[in-house]
């Protein structure tokens, strides 16, 4: 049987395609990758009104064939039908901004010169309205030569129409054109086309963007826009937060309630102990920080599809700009405090190569909701819960220090980086200021379930794995009676090496054995020292607080260096590997490696010297 | 007049653009955003920072560009 035919989306930035792809496809979404790039390549299934399934894949915005960044070549190789891994596809549809075909349209006359079954979306015709701009789709449809369909993808009006006129030309998919090599690339004389062309299609013209100018005279004022700015990176923090704790909190009731049930169903042995503290305590302590990832990833999402996120850009570029990077570097580093995998995966959207790779390189250092679980353990443990002033609390403000210790110090390895490994021209800021949308809460949804399910296969594998390996590790071999578990363990004897190198900087050797397989995922070190210190002689059913028993075990200085040992070091090989692949090779994560692990060692012994001879 | 000495809000249009000034990749990503002797542009905003970058009207739509960028375009302030 034939595969369904593929359907490729595509169009300039801030046409609306992601909007229009999930109309289309609604929930049945995959997203992959193209192999060899990262570039992610999102596809879902439609059903044309005859029934016949369409694949359709999203392909990344573009001004044109002639790509600047990685995202914009893939769009390129695909249409033409040279993209490794990806079939020819059998038609595409063109999203152009109903309210800017002066400018989408240079585009879409690249591509109906490919020669492919082409339909055009005429997408945000209510926005165009509302700027007192009347299109006629079928004067456009004429000049153009192709189908048009006018839609509204964030209320999903026009889908019907698309798709049936999708089905016109699709066919059986078996046929399939040759895209022409001869794509016309000279932009002035397809710009003079373009705006014949949408001057011939408009009926009605007046008024202007009211709104947004009305809009961005706040957002981009000179006093006003910092600090609406400030106020709201200040509210996404305090949601992540507060908005997360009651959902936090059932997780790890239920967590504690399934242990407590297998620990009674089972007899006591090594196959309840892999279960309860290896399967159970070791992935619910990571499940617990869903709803913080959730949340965060909630803000990222609204505040790019409402279009804020690049004014977000242009106020910060100029501050940038003095560590020698644009404005630009602010999406994927703000990303980073969620994530630093997205983050880096985002500044694809850099053309400038020094000015990405500098991003790549520091986005680690923004703290990542990874390093929360091991930040708050040891805060809530160590760090005395009392009002400082006007009921700003101490942890509180501990916690916001680790923030601002990643991005200062961020900042300065941009400086030092961009004059040494990463030296360059300076490159400019040139960038769309995209129209304000109100966002679609269903395409939210959609981001977030993505999303959620992303950490959850990652939970499911990675770190169930890690977990289940540290568990048997510490397990076996079995300890002689009188000996110490820990010790006569394998991980324990593993970690014996490591004490050589963090023993100065204040760490104790149970210290050394949970930042091995933190080194899988930052927020395993928590899980570990939870496993660490309940085999130790205690039993399973003794106290699960694992702060509590910290709190005895450990002097301040040493929690401390711990909290700023995860502050820098690079725990974590899902960031490494994507390193690798953004980079095309070792040098650069290794590198990475090498700086961070400096850094962190030298930080961490900073404050263990220095809170030990201040005697805390 | 150059881009980066025109007040805000005052229309003019683009004189003329010196393309050589800039990187090849810059200059054809400036006229895919519609950078184009002879287009309408306004100046609108600016940046909080030395009044960096600057985000202006160019057709329909609104581009941000530093000042340094700014100073190859030379537009003719509309007579008003």
């Amino acid at each position: 049987m034939n595969p369904a035919p593929l359907v490729a989306l595509v169009g300039n930035p801030n046409a609306g395609k992601s909007a229009l792809f999930n109309a289309l496809t609604g929930a049945r979404q995959k997203v992959g990758n193209y192999p060899g790039v990262t570039v992610e390549r999102k596809s879902g299934r439609l059903a044309l009104p005859d029934g016949r399934p369409v694949e359709l894949v999203d392909l990344p915005g573009t001004y044109s064939l002639d790509p600047v960044s990685p995202d914009e070549a893939v769009t390129r190789d695909v249409v033409m039908g040279t993209q490794a891994g990806e079939r020819l596809p059998a038609a595409l549809v063109i999203v152009v901004d109903a309210s800017n075909l002066d400018n989408h349209l240079r585009f879409t006359l690249q591509l109906i010169a490919l020669g492919l079954p082409i339909v055009v979306a005429l997408n945000m015709v209510d926005m165009a309205e509302r700027d007192g701009l009347k299109i006629d789709p079928g004067a456009l449809s004429r000049e153009l030569g192709v189908p048009v369909v006018p839609t509204v993808a964030v209320r999903k009006r026009g889908i019907e129409e698309l798709k049936a006129a999708l089905g016109a030309l699709v066919g059986d998919g078996a046929t399939t054109i040759r895209p022409s090599r001869e794509v016309p690339s000279d932009i002035a004389a397809l710009q003079r086309r373009a705006r014949a062309i949408s001057v011939a299609a408009t009926i009605e013209e007046h008024g202007a963007r009211r709104w947004m100018h009305w809009a961005d005279s706040i957002a981009l004022h000179p006093v006003l826009g910092p600090i609406l700015l400030a106020a709201l990176m200040f509210l996404m923090f305090q949601a992540v937060f507060s908005w997360a704790q009651a959902p936090m909190d059932l997780i790890d009731a239920g967590k504690t309630a399934l242990g407590g049930a297998v620990e009674a169903a089972l007899p006591a042995g090594f196959l309840r102990t892999l279960l309860v503290s290896g399967v159970i305590e070791g992935v619910g302590a990571v499940v617990v920080f869903l709803p913080q990832i959730l949340i965060l990833f909630f803000f990222i999402l609204l505040l790019e599809a409402s279009g804020y996120m690049v004014r977000a850009a242009f106020l910060m570029d100029r501050l940038m700009a003095g560590v020698g990077l644009s404005g630009r570097a602010f999406i994927p580093l703000l990303s980073s405090f969620a994530c630093a995998i997205p983050g880096i995966m985002a500044t694809r959207t850099i053309d400038d190569p020094k000015d990405r790779l500098t991003t790549i390189l520091i986005a680690p250092l923004m703290t990542c909701s990874a390093r929360l679980p091991v930040y708050t353990v040891i805060i809530g443990a160590f760090i005395p819960a009392r009002d400082v002033w006007l009921g700003i609390g101490l942890q509180g403000l501990v916690l916001f220090g680790l923030y601002l210790v990643g991005i200062v110090t961020a900042m300065l390895a941009a400086l030092v980086l961009r004059r040494t490994v990463a030296r360059g021209t300076h490159s400019g800021f040139l960038m769309e200021l995209p129209k304000y949308q109100w966002p679609s809460g269903r395409d939210i949804a959609l981001g977030l379930w993505t999303r959620a399910i992303i950490f959850l296969r990652r939970a499911g594998t990675i770190i169930l794995s890690v977990s289940l390996a540290l568990c048997v590790l510490l397990n076996l071999p079995k300890a002689p009676p009188g000996q110490n578990q820990l010790e006569y363990s394998i991980a324990g004897r593993i970690a014996s090496a490591i004490d050589v190198v963090v023993r100065p900087i204040g760490f104790n050797h149970e210290m050394s054995v949970a930042i091995i397989p933190a080194m899988a995922a930052r927020e395993v070190a928590v899980s570990a020292l939870a496993q660490v210190y309940s085999i130790d002689g205690e039993g399973e059913a003794a106290d699960r607080a694992l702060g509590s028993r910290l709190h005895g075990r450990w002097p301040l200085p040493t929690a401390l260096a711990f909290l700023m040992w995860f502050a820098f070091a690079p725990q974590c090989m899902s960031t490494i590997a994507v390193m690798r692949r953004e980079t095309n090779g070792w040098k650069w994560p290794l590198f990475a490696l090498g700086y961070l692990f400096t850094l962190a060692w030298l930080a961490a012994g900073a404050t263990f010297w220095t809170a030990t001879a201040l005697g805390l | 007049m150059r881009l980066d000495q025109l007040p805000l809000r005052k229309p003019a249009h683009v004189a003329l653009i010196d393309w050589s000034a800039m990187q090849p990749a810059e200059a054809r990503r400036l006229r895919e955003l519609g950078f184009d002797e002879g287009v309408k542009i306004e100046a609108l905003h600016q940046g909080p920072v030395g009044r960096d970058p600057i985000a202006c009207r160019v057709g329909r739509m609104t581009i941000a560009l530093r000042r340094a960028q700014a100073a190859a375009i030379s537009v003719e302030p509309a007579d008003a």
